[in-house]
Order: C-alpha cells, then structure tokens, then sequence
C-alpha cells in the first residue's frame, strides 16, 4: 500500500509535479500525462515496439511518440479521474526513446515498452487489439507504422507456436539437404477438380514436393472443396506410389466459418493428406484455433500470407511483414510466404532475409539492414519454414539457394506448369537444377557467380532444363522495393 | 581419385599460388616448389623450437627433401610408384617423438601427402578389445578417426604378444596392414618406442615392417641440451632459475641420467613442476615477497630431491621417474 | 522405377569422389555421418538398418568411405544412404542425407484403393518384388 502510494505520488512528480494537478480534469499533453519517459530502462519482462512515426506539421516527435504510447495503452483524449482506481504508472506504456529515421527528414522511430500484465496469454487478438487498435487512425500523426516488437519470454511462453516445425516437417516429408519444391496450381481460377487434380499429378510426379491451392481457391461454383480434396489427393497418392517419396498438397480450408473449416480440414485428414493451408484473412483468433487443431491431428499449417500487402508495403504507414511473421509465429504456423526477392512480389532482398531470420531463428540478432531492431529470443518455439513464392523460375536456383539457404518451400508455379514441355518437364527442370546447385555449393563452389555455369552444365544431360532456361533467361522483375532498409542502400538482385 | 579431388577441392594441399609456374616446359624449379608449399618455414620452425635432435631434424629435411622431389616427378609426368610414408621414430621416453609426429604431421599435409594433417596419438589399449569381437571396431574407428592425417601409435611392439596366441593384437595388426596397404593416400602411421623392441617388433611381423619405409632414431639429450631445454621451459612458465639453482639444476641432470626410468626431457619437465611446489610452500612460509622472488626458482627448491639423497631407496627412484 | 528419395535422386548416382566431397562439406559443418542400408525404400520405412554407429570424431571423408566401401560389399544390392547429423540446438536432425547405393533392379510400389462412402477413397502402398 505504502509502495503503490509512492509510486503514484513518484509518477505525479516525474510528470507534472504533484498528484492532484496531473488529474484535474481537462486535457493535458501526452508527454505530461506519464507516456514519454526518457530515462525509462525496459525490464525483460516488458513488451517493445517500435512505430515509425510521421507527426503532423508543428507535433513535437516526442509528445507524437507519447501520443503513440497512450493511444496502444490507457489513455484516452482528456484526463479521467478512475485512472486513480488503478496502478495507472505500471499500465501505461511509456515511450522512452525517439530516433530520427536516417535519410527521412520527418519521420522517426519511436521505442515504446509495455507492461508485460497489459496482454493476455496466448492471444494474438488481445495483443493486437491493443498495439494496433486504435493508435493508426490516431489524427496528429500523418501516418504511423509498426516496424518490430520485442517479446518477452515470459510471454513467448504462452504460444504454443508452429504445430510442426521446420524439423519434424522434414523428418515426416523425409527430405534433408535441400530447400522443399512446390508449385501452385494455376490457372487460379475455372479447372475443374479432375483437371485441377492432373496438374498437380504432374508437377509431384515430375518430381515437385508439393503442390499447392491458391489463396482464392475455395468451393466456387466450378470446383467445389470435397471433389477437390478427393481428385489431389488421388494425385498425391499416386505420385507417392511412383517416386517411393512422401508428397503433399496444401488443401486450402479457409471457408466463411469455423465450423466449415473444420469440417473441411476433418476430411483432408480423412483422406490422409499431411498438410493444409488457411489464408492470412481468416484472421488471428481462427489462425490459432486451426493451428491447434493441426497440432492435435498432426497436420503441417501452410499459411498464405494474402492481403497483407494492403498493410505491410507501405514504408510509411501500416505494419512492417516482420511484424506478422512474429505474430504468425507465436500464433502457430508452419509455411508462411516471406518473398523471394528476386521473383515478382515486393521484396527488398535484405528486408527478405529478416523475415526468414524471423521465421528461422532460435534467437534473432539484432540487425538494422535487415530491419530487425531488438533481438528475439524465440524461447525454443519451433521453426517456421518460409515459403518463396511468385514469379521466380529454375535459372535464378543459384540466388535462390545464395539468399536463403536450404531451409525455405520454393514455389514455382508458372515456372513450373507453364514449361513449354509441359508440367512434368517444368517440374524436372526445377529440382535438377536445384539438386545441381546445392551439390555443387556443397563442394565448395561460389554458386552466388558461378550460378549459370553450374546450371548451363546440368542442363547438357537435361533437356528439360535447357528448356527452362532459354524459355525464361530474360525474366526479372527489375522494380525499385517500396519497403527497403534504412540504414544501407537498396540494391536489386534481379 | 584423390588426385583430383586435391586439384577440385582445396582441402589444404595447395597453399597460394606462386606467379611464376614452377612447372615450366620439361624443366623443374624445386625451390620454387619448396617455397610455394611453405614446408620450409615448418623445417625452419623445428629447428628453432626444438633443441638438439640433430640426426632427427635432418632426417625430416631429408625425407621433406624427397617428397618434394616426388612431387616435381608427378608434375613432369615421370613419377614412378606411389610413396610410401609409414615410418617408425624409435628412441628413448622424453627425447621428442610425439612432438616431431605433430610436425611431421603438419610438412605431410603442406606438400599434399595428407589432406587434413591432423595427428591421433594412440596406444595398444585403443586399438585392441578385452573380448572377441571387439578389436576390429576399434581400430577401425581410430583408423577413420585419423584418415586425412597422421596415425602415432606409441609403444606400438605391445600390439603383438607372441606368448599369448589368442592374443587380439594381432587383429589390430592385420586390420593396421590392409589399410596402411591400400589407403596409403588417407592415413600415415608412425610406430614408435625404444628402438630395440620395435626392432623385435618388426621382425615378428616382417608383412608390417615391410610397409615402413622411413626410420628415425631420436638420441638421448646431452647434459647441455637438457639444461638448455629446462631453461626454456621455466622462461615458458614465466620463472626464471638464479645462478645457484641452475647449478644445482645441473648437478640434478647429471645424476638423474644415471638412475633407471630417466625420460630425458619429461623428467626434465616432471623435476621442474617438483620443484614449483617446493618453490610455493617456500613463499607461503616467507609471507611478504617481492615479484623476483615470486618468479625465481632457487637451488634449495631443487637440491631438495631425492635424486641427491645420499641412499636411493626404491621408492625415490619410482617417484624421480614419474 | 527408380526410388527419389534422398538430396541428390535427380542427378546421375553420385561418384565416390562426389560422395567424398559431400562427406567433405559435412565434416566442415560439424555434422556427424553414418550409413544406412534397406532392401525395402517403402516411403513410410524410416528405420533402416544402421551400419555402425555414427562417426562422431571424423576429420576426414576417407573414414566413411572406408566403411561405404565395406558396406558395399555385403549389401552392394541393397540401397545404402549416407546421412550427416547435425547436434546443434534446436536442429539436432539429420541436415543432409543421399543414396549412395541401389540394388540392380528396384522395386516400385503398388497403390492400393479401398473405397468407402461419399467418393472416400483409403489409399495403401505395398512394396512389390520384381
């Protein structure tokens, strides 16, 4: 009692000078209301994140940063006395440190820690629902965005995390050494489930790992879901029976409730598929219940990470990708598509690479050129695989391979079905050329430069890869990143 | 198979490359050869780091010599059969052997003899099993262990106990010929002991000595160099000897060498760290002493072995030669 | 047919000096290697029988091509996988793992079907000798 009643009257003094004037009712500055503390020193066990922030003309970055801190915490716009009902100093989260952004004249990085009791355990929603609640439409800031946060591990501690893991996923799929193959399915929309169903046939028999359901793929008028899960399954089946490899298809169960998806995802496990797949649109709470319903049925959770380009490219507004890798980690999935860098998606290539550290690490360093502002310990959460997907095709396996290492799906679709030989052929095509690359890099070769040697080489006993490589040598996406690094030059691998 | 992978894979063989081919038409520059494996500064550090032994250091000079000369044939295309390097360094304990093996180790893998150059240092005990069964793992597993560097197998002549015909030494022994036969390219084995056991050794088994090609003698230090070898020894440890104790050192060598187990510079080493724990209950019972005491080894510290008792009971000269 | 299991199936089987280079790259990341042999490739068949342990303390690819070697000639028409086993936290899994051998002629693999209610299919996989 005597302890709160002096830190209340401490928190007074540090923000207005004593008690009874900080809750006289009215509107006071943020600054003087307790959230910015300059001299604040984070515990282990408060929650960080960092906003980049833009203020309006004439807004002090330091109140604009306060500003942040109140709005995600207890303030509201004016003074209310029933803060003093509650050890208002520990609830409010406090903005200790303001950066300007290098190179961006208006905006800066504002540091802001949280008590670790502000959250619930195991909840995506309730911690979203109060970092990004309220605080973006927020009128002093011209614009804000979410760059990174820092958990706690007493916090990690509450998410179950990926139901799989990169690990157990490769010891189920058998498969070491090398990144996995995938390809989605296309055209995205108007097969039927027996065609549907050929395509992916070819592509694992061709020798693919898996196949994959687009993100809008889910019972349209032309395909409905069962004869789907029961035509690629057919497929993948047979494309076991003829590689002596186990295979899969991501059946996509996102469905307008939860009960449909569980409906759905009872009858993929029915038919013996080892992996599923929702969209990032499902939302966090039916994320997380999907990831333990994957972990209860030994299910691999590929997650497509769709829309979240409406929030996460912008540089100056919304959420930074690596962000939503965090929270999908925590929240439990085993795929999640991070970019390729190189293929036709937004993706600066060292803003890629920390995603994948994201998704990867045990403990993530910190790394400004990769955007990663604080470390993360992990807390031994599993793995989760990063998928590259979009736009990338078998003459770019030596970047590929260079930029990401062996733990990552790459996923050629069109670079895959649209083989002039067809789809079998694009399919052999990808995983000669990247079994060449990753013996060749296994002993000792600078795959990086000698990329398109060590492919033109293979490709003299395979035609199929000759093939891919004239029909698509001239393909790059060559287009300046919105979302780069702040603290080095940009540069395109394209 | 290995030439290639030694031209492919850099696993060391090839240290920088000079400017000047040392291969020019159908001449050889063997100092070039010499410099670009960089084997000279190994030669040049033995000699420097290891004092005396100088029937040894030419020995190596030699064979350095003819590896390099081994190395210019292959490179004209004139090169004959394959090297045998398998050697045994006979001698008595203490004169060096372990020690040179680790450089021998390290020229071997300079001029691409061995591909790693590491040395697995082992005994009778490592290589044979108590039970049927057990022996042929086991050397097989100190066989793959030491694969891309040097074998040293120390008292090697106890792998063989002709007393005992069930003996599974002798399994240790055949497995030992086959690979030292057929895989000449992966491992180098050195047998070493006293010299006239591991003569008697080879003798016993005349299919293993048949595979040693190269011998070397380690000779015993004399006084001089084992005084010199004891005052690098206490610069190493950061101490020094006062005037006093360095005769006593002296006179302590002199008598030492004529008592049995002497190991000439182990025991060298052994009266050095008696001498310490002397030197240390000494300063413990002075209380208050200055840095050159601290460091300064005295003759009491020495003359207090029991190698300058007047009676030598059994038990002194068991402890002198531990 | 032939089996695709393992890191390198799509290229041409591997030379022993192409073996040895892999086990090279292993060793450099501090992965232990072992050898395993099966007569039955059946996808679901993860235990094969081990040849020896794991080499823990190798420095060199002449070791386990050594073993290979011995391997090969008692189950030469079998397929033996060299595996590379990776100790580090939160690995701790095979990293690399490829088929060094395979019999003369493979066996494939029959699928079967039993069809229940509502187009369900229960799908089965049998080894067959040829």
């Amino acid at each position: 009692m005597a302890k709160q009643a002096q830190d209340q009257a401490a928190a007074g003094q540090r923000t207005s000078g004593n008690t009874a004037k900080r809750y006289r009712a009215g509107v006071l500055k943020y600054k003087e209301m307790g959230y910015w503390v300059p001299d604040y020193e984070p515990s282990a066990t408060d929650l960080l994140a960092i906003f980049r922030i833009t203020p309006q003309e004439g807004v002090d970055p330091e109140e604009a940063a306060a500003a942040v801190a109140g709005e995600s915490s207890t303030a509201t716009w004016t003074v209310v006395w029933t803060d003093r009902l509650t050890a208002a100093e520990s609830y409010r989260a406090k903005a200790y440190r303001v950066d300007p952004v290098p190179g961006a004249p208006d905006q800066y990085f504002a540091w802001i820690a949280y008590d670790l009791a502000l959250f619930e355990e195991g909840s995506i929603a309730n911690l979203t629902a109060s970092i990004i609640g309220n605080v973006f439409g927020f009128k002093p800031l011209k614009a804000l965005r979410l760059e990174d946060m820092r958990f706690p591990l007493a916090y990690v501690k509450t998410f179950k995390g990926p139901p799989t893991g990169i690990v157990v996923e490769r010891e189920r799929l058998d498969k070491y050494g090398r990144p996995l193959l995938g390809a989605t399915i296309k055209p995205k929309l108007g097969l039927s489930g027996k065609n549907y169903g050929r395509v992916v046939y070819e592509a694992l028999t061709g020798g693919l790992d898996f196949t994959k359901d687009d993100e809008n793929i889910n019972s349209q008028p032309f395909m409905h879901w069962r004869d789907r899960f029961l035509f690629c399954m057919e497929a993948v089946n047979k494309a076991q029976s003829g590689s002596g490899e186990v295979k899969g298809h991501y059946l996509n169960v996102t469905a307008g409730t939860m009960e449909e998806m569980y409906r759905r995802a009872e009858f993929a496990r029915e038919l013996g598929s080892c992996i599923l797949m929702v969209d990032l649109v499902i939302g966090w709470t039916a994320i997380q219940s999907m990831s333990e319903w994957a972990r209860q049925n030994d299910m691999i959770l590929h997650m497509h990470r769709a829309g979240h380009g409406t929030y996460t490219r912008q540089k100056n507004h919304g959420i930074s990708f690596r962000v939503i890798a965090k929270w999908l980690r925590l929240a439990g999935v085993d795929h999640l598509h991070c970019g390729t860098a190189v293929g036709k998606l937004e993706g600066d290539p060292l803003q890629v690479q920390g995603f994948y550290n994201v998704c990867r690490d045990a403990v993530t360093r910190e790394d400004l050129p990769r955007g990663l502002f604080v470390e993360q310990d992990w807390a031994a959460l599993r793995k989760v695989m990063p998928v590259a997907s979009g736009g990338i095709h078998a003459g770019q396996m030596h970047q590929l391979l260079d930029l990401f290492g062996d733990d990552v799906v790459l996923q050629f679709g069109g670079g895959t079905i649209g083989h002039p030989m067809g789809v079998q052929a694009g399919a052999i095509a990808n995983r000669v050329a990247l079994e060449s690359m990753v013996l060749a890099r296994n002993e000792g070769r600078d795959i990086a430069n000698e990329g398109p040697e060590i492919l033109a080489a293979a490709a003299r006993d395979c035609k199929p890869l000759e093939a891919a490589l004239t029909t698509w040598k001239n393909v790059t996406f060559n287009y300046a990143s919105t979302d780069t690094s702040d603290f080095v030059p940009s540069v395109s691998v394209a | 198979m290995r030439k290639v992978r030694a031209a492919t894979f850099n696993t060391g063989s090839r240290h920088g490359v000079s400017d000047q081919d040392p291969v020019v038409s159908d001449t050889v520059d063997l100092k070039a050869l010499l410099e670009e494996s960089k084997v000279a500064d190994v030669l040049d550090e033995l000699d420097r780091d290891l004092i005396g032994l100088k029937p040894v250091k030419n020995r190596i000079r030699e064979i350095a010599s003819l590896l390099v000369v081994e190395k210019a044939r292959a490179a004209l295309g004139v090169s004959g059969a394959p090297l045998s390097l398998h050697m045994s360094f006979t001698g008595n304990p203490g004169t060096g052997k372990t020690t040179v093996a680790m450089r021998m180790a390290e020229i071997l893998h300079r001029l691409g003899h061995v591909r790693k150059g590491h040395l697995v240092a082992v005994t009778r005990d490592d290589l044979v099993g108590q039970y049927i069964g057990h022996t042929a793992p086991k050397t097989k597993e100190v066989l793959k262990k030491a694969m891309g560097g040097v074998l040293f197998i120390d008292e090697a002549y106890y792998l063989y106990r002709p007393e005992n015909e069930r003996d599974y030494g002798q399994e240790a022994i055949e497995i030992l010929m086959q690979v030292m036969e057929n895989q000449r390219e992966d491992l180098v084995v050195i047998f070493a002991g006293y010299k006239s056991r591991i003569e008697r050794f080879f003798e016993s088994n005349p299919g293993l000595a048949s595979r040693v090609a190269h011998h070397i003698d380690f000779p015993d230090y004399s006084e001089g160099e084992l005084l010199q070898i004891a005052d690098r020894m206490v610069g190493g440890l950061g101490l020094q000897l006062s005037a006093d104790a360095r005769q006593a050192l002296s006179e302590y060598v002199e008598r030492r060498r004529r008592q049995p187990n002497f190991a000439n510079a182990r025991s060298i080493r052994n009266a050095l760290d008696r001498a310490r724990l002397r030197q240390a209950r000494r300063l413990i019972e002075a209380g208050r002493v200055d840095a050159e005491t601290l460091t300064t080894i005295e003759a009491a510290d020495i003359r207090a072995s029991r190698v300058f008792d007047a009676v030598r009971d059994d038990d002194s000269t068991k402890e002198a030669a531990c | 047919m032939r089996v695709t299991q393992g890191t390198f199936s799509f290229l041409p089987d591997l030379t022993d000096e192409q073996i040895a280079r892999q086990v090279d790259y292993a060793l450099s990341q501090g992965w232990a290697v072992s050898i395993e042999h099966t007569d039955d490739a059946h996808p679901r068949n993860v235990y094969w029988e081990m040849w020896g342990m794991p080499m823990f303390d190798l420095k060199d690819a002449a070791g386990l091509m050594y073993e290979l070697a011995e391997c090969r000639k008692v189950f030469g028409d079998r397929y033996i996988k060299v595996n590379a086993f990776d100790s580090t936290l939160g690995f701790e899994t095979m990293r690399l793992s490829f088929i060094v051998n395979r019999p003369a002629v493979e066996p494939d693999f029959r699928l079967t079907r039993a069809e229940g209610p509502g187009r369900n299919v229960q799908y089965g996989l049998e080894t067959r000798r040829q």
